[in-house]
């Protein structure tokens, strides 16, 4: 126990502790324990002979085996090479300045926020088959067929992946690096260490912690990967989130589903849980050093080269991709369907027109304009939702009471560790039925939305409601402010820049949500990603292009709201 | 009477009792120093007097006046607190005009009058500046023209030196005395550091475990301390222990080291203070104290030695002239009782 907690000031008396979860866990109890109880009740109350029954019938099954052979396998993988890519970076971003490295930094966030139907598309437009690799190539060398081979192999999906989670490995082992204290590694060069030998006995050790919390955290993203792989690995590939959703959406076998969601479900909590201990490890380290300390400019010139094929590494990988979708998608190159001779190539808008056009003129499909208005409606409502339920967790989670922390910050991350898809299934299994039936309520998906936001929101107000330290509301006080007063100039202006921060994930995380939506979703109310997920595999550069166009209409809705989360997020607050 | 009045005032946190029975008065334009270890509940005793933390017993008055019930922001008293809280969405003149918006004064007026306290403070044309940009020393002055703005009728300053360096603790204490003298500010000032409390306190308030050990002028507390506690914190370190007895109207000390006459009328197991300054290296007198020299520190104008005395350590300094004898050597030292042997009040 601190003493802060026992000087009770009388401005600031806490409201009953529980009060202030009240909300927040009422809404996780319902959304969240429910419907994956309801999960767990498929799975084990079918009447069958014993316990394990659902399960030796999944682990009986060879189809089954190698979907989960192959989503460890890719999510490993995908790992080991985000790191050997994003470990020499945050070396590079930790120790080092040089001109353009705020650009870089911003940048890498671009992948953190990019729904996955826009990196798909993205992707698709840069190396897939009408892509600007393949379309060249066979202008160049006068091909029939595109040569590479890349939507639908295990290399897009790899891709893909390093695309997303580099920025992870660059943030968090970066962050740790910048502030490790550099006379360290002096001393242990001074005391005879080699440069090698100082990197295995010293930084290594160090900072194990930071580099096997950003693996894991790689891995638990992998892991649960599904627009990806939906998307890019195409038919034969199929990782424990794609089967759910086969299982669910075209073959109907809930039961088996949900013995999938389980299995899922008890990997990802697992990892959750030594995520969560292993990122305590590295929020009390050391003496930690401001930045300004421990950064040097490049200086020779090898140091130079190596930096700069980092640097043009890194930009390729995250620019060229959204580079090639934002030009594919202004660009007509292949003839439309039944058209005959010479087609017009070049800079178009036709795609962009043809998105409020509803040509098949039916009453279930929705034009994709609507798609955006849709999208709009639901994250509105999950910027809602979200404050109203982060606010007060985040609160009580910045008074710093250690023991219910660690039970609590579990149970808010919770939703981050469990894919999208387990939550979509036990949406359709238990909000699907009394006592709970709201398949028809337009409130499913926001509240879908929300609870994949809620860590996020939660996470990122929290710094802040801690960074007013009591002696600031202390300091105002004496000076002659009044509690509302105090909560005016002093609580809201600090936290408000937080608050829109929380608004701008919730709202570019509802934008760009596929996983849960894709279940659960009504057809004639589709979102931008499900829209994309129509256009995509339909034939014809019309509907190529359109699927284009909405992802790029995303892409840049999710930068502004990325810009907007960049901006106003309170630079090095509580760090030093 | 005109000020502040602490009656009995008690504090515990669980089991620790932080504040124990305190009481103390601050007149109008005085400056008292509250003086003591860390822990000693030098900063309860300030959250107590700016109600930012209730006492569990005791009376508080200002002008006669209880402040039982009257919350933080209406008392009108400033605080600096050690670590300045700046508001970090602020710059420096909104910083400092805040008291002064909250007595609803106008924009033109405050912008006045904060040039002005930055000028006080040194700190002319700071107005603009990020204060998350500024250095220790310059985030100590604008904590504390933030917390002279608005004129409180009582300023508490809690360790306001505590977290800069030597050197510039050295300029600003003696600036900060200025200006308190400056404005005639009634002021309270916390530290564990008796340099600072004798340079800049009219009073002193010496602290121990939450009790008030002794309270009275710099000179007083330096001449006259009260009991072991104080001396020793003081840097006075030769204490000893020894029982006095009158004979023929004169009180002696039987100690160690001998006996001799003082001039407090004592009676019983008494501490003895020898003051460290008292000495020549001499036999010839009355009085002369047998010794060899264990440690010799030249300190500038003065030369610090420990001398063991009937197996006593006891530490006295000289003039950087003296000729004193080496390390491991024997030495005379002459002194006059009534002069260097104190008794103190309390053992």
């Amino acid at each position: 126990m601190t003493t802060q907690n026992q000087r009770t000031i009388r401005f600031v008396r806490a409201p009953k502790f529980i009060l202030v979860w009240f909300a927040p866990l009422v809404f996780l109890a319902i959304f969240y324990f429910y419907p994956l109880g309801s999960i767990l009740g498929i799975s084990f109350g079918r009447e069958q002979v014993s316990f394990a029954t659902p399960f030796l019938d999944v682990f009986g099954s060879a189809s089954v085996r190698n979907v989960l052979y192959f989503t460890f396998w890719q999510a490993a993988i995908s790992t080991i090479l985000t790191l050997m890519i994003g470990l020499p970076g945050a070396y590079l971003f930790a120790r080092y300045n040089f001109r353009g490295k705020s650009f870089i930094l911003a940048l890498t966030a671009v992948p953190f926020v990019m729904p996955t139907l826009v990196v798909a598309a993205a992707f698709n437009a840069l190396l897939g088959p009408n892509g600007w690799v393949n379309l060249v190539l066979m202008e160049g060398f006068n091909l029939p067929q595109p040569p590479i081979q890349f939507v639908n192999t295990i290399y897009a999906i790899l891709l893909a992946h390093i695309f997303y989670n580099t920025t992870i490995v660059l943030r968090m082992v970066g962050d740790f690096w910048s502030h490790l204290d550099p006379r360290i590694t002096q001393a242990a060069r001074v005391l005879g260490a080699s440069r090698w030998g100082t990197l295995r006995h010293i930084t290594f050790p160090l900072l194990l912690p930071s580099i096997a919390a950003s693996a894991l955290l790689v891995f638990i993203f992998d892991f649960t990967s599904f627009g990806v792989i939906l998307v890019l690995g195409g038919p034969q590939y199929a990782t424990l989130e794609v089967e759910i959703y086969y299982q669910t959406i075209s073959l109907f076998n809930l039961p088996l589903a949900a013995a999938l969601s389980v299995i899922q479900l008890a990997c990802t909590l697992a990892m959750t849980i030594i995520y969560t201990r292993l990122s305590t490890r590295i929020s009390r380290p050391l003496s930690l050093q401001p930045r300004g300390f421990t950064q040097k400019r490049l200086t020779s010139w090898s140091s130079r080269i190596l930096a700069s094929l980092m640097i043009v590494l890194l930009l390729a990988l995250f620019t060229l991709p959204l580079l090639a979708l934002a030009g594919r998608s202004f660009t007509r190159l292949g003839p439309e369907r039944g058209q005959l001779g010479d087609v017009t190539r070049g800079f178009t808008l036709d795609f962009y027109k043809e998105l409020s056009v509803n040509r098949r003129e039916s009453l279930f499909y929705a034009p994709p304009t609507r798609a955006i208005a849709v999208s709009l409606g639901y994250a509105t409502a999950t910027i809602v939702f979200a404050l109203a339920l982060g606010m007060p967790a985040a609160w009580a989670l910045a008074r710093n009471d250690s023991r219910a922390n660690r039970v609590l910050d579990p149970i808010i991350m919770l939703p981050l560790g469990t894919s999208a898809v387990t939550l979509g299934l036990g949406f359709i299994i238990a909000l699907g039925r009394p006592p709970l039936d709201l398949r028809a309520s337009p409130l499913l998906i926001p509240i879908a939305h929300t609870l994949v936001a809620f860590p996020f929101v939660v996470r990122s107000l929290t710094p802040s409601l801690r960074s007013i330290r009591p002696r600031l509301r202390q300091a105002a006080a004496v000076l002659g402010a009044s509690p509302s007063q105090i909560t005016r100039l002093i609580d809201i202006p600090l936290v408000g820049r937080a608050l829109l921060v929380a608004a701008a994930f919730a709202f570019t995380i509802s934008m760009g949500e596929f996983g849960a939506t894709a279940l659960i979703a009504r057809p004639e109310y589709p979102t931008i990603p499900l829209a994309i997920y129509r256009f995509i595999p339909q034939p014809g550069a019309l509907n190529y292009g359109q699927a284009l166009a909405l992802s790029t209409i995303l892409m840049v809705i999710t930068a502004v709201g990325m810009i907007a989360i960049e901006r106003f997020r309170i630079a090095d607050i509580g760090e030093f | 009477m005109p000020g502040l009045k602490l009656v009995d005032i008690h504090k515990a946190f669980n089991e620790t009792r932080a504040v124990n029975g305190v009481s103390f008065k601050v007149a109008g334009g005085e400056v008292v120093a509250l003086l003591g270890p860390s822990g000693c509940g030098k900063s309860s005793i300030l959250a107590i007097i700016a109600g930012l933390l209730d006492p569990d017993e005791g009376e508080l008055y200002w002008n006669g006046l209880s402040l039982k019930n009257m919350p933080t922001h209406k008392r009108d008293f400033g605080l600096m607190f050690q670590d300045f809280a700046l508001f970090p969405h602020m710059n420096v003149s909104d910083n400092i005009a805040f008291g002064l918006k909250m007595l609803s004064i106008p924009s033109d007026e405050r912008n006045i009058r904060v040039g002005e306290i930055l000028t006080l403070v040194g700190l002319p044309g700071y107005e603009n500046r990020d204060v998350n940009t500024l250095s220790g020393g310059e985030q100590q002055r604008v904590a504390l023209a933030r917390s002279l703005a608005p004129q409180p009728r009582l300023l508490m300053l809690d360790e306001p030196l505590g977290s800069l360096d030597r050197n510039l603790r050295e300029q600003l204490v003696l600036d900060l005395g200025e200006i308190l003298r400056q404005m005639n500010q009634t002021a309270i000032y916390v530290t564990h550091d008796q340099e600072e409390a004798f340079a800049l306190a009219d009073r002193v308030v010496v602290l121990n475990h939450g009790s008030v050990e002794q309270i009275g002028a710099p000179q007083e507390i330096y001449n006259q301390p009260a009991s072991k506690f104080v001396a020793k914190f003081l840097g006075l370190s030769n204490l000893v222990d020894a029982e006095a007895y009158t004979l023929d109207g004169q009180t002696y000390v039987k100690t160690p080291l001998g006996q001799f006459p003082v001039q407090e009328e004592v009676f019983g197991q008494v501490t003895l203070l020898l003051r460290p300054d008292g000495m020549r290296v001499s036999d010839l007198g009355d009085y002369v104290l047998k010794g060899r020299i264990i440690k010799r520190t030249f300190r500038g104008a003065t030369c610090r030695a420990i001398i063991e005395v009937s197996d006593i350590p006891l530490t006295f300094d000289f003039m950087a002239n003296t000729p004193l004898p080496n390390e491991g050597e024997h030495v005379k030292l002459a002194f006059d009782p009534q002069n260097t042997i104190q008794v103190l009040r309390k053992s």
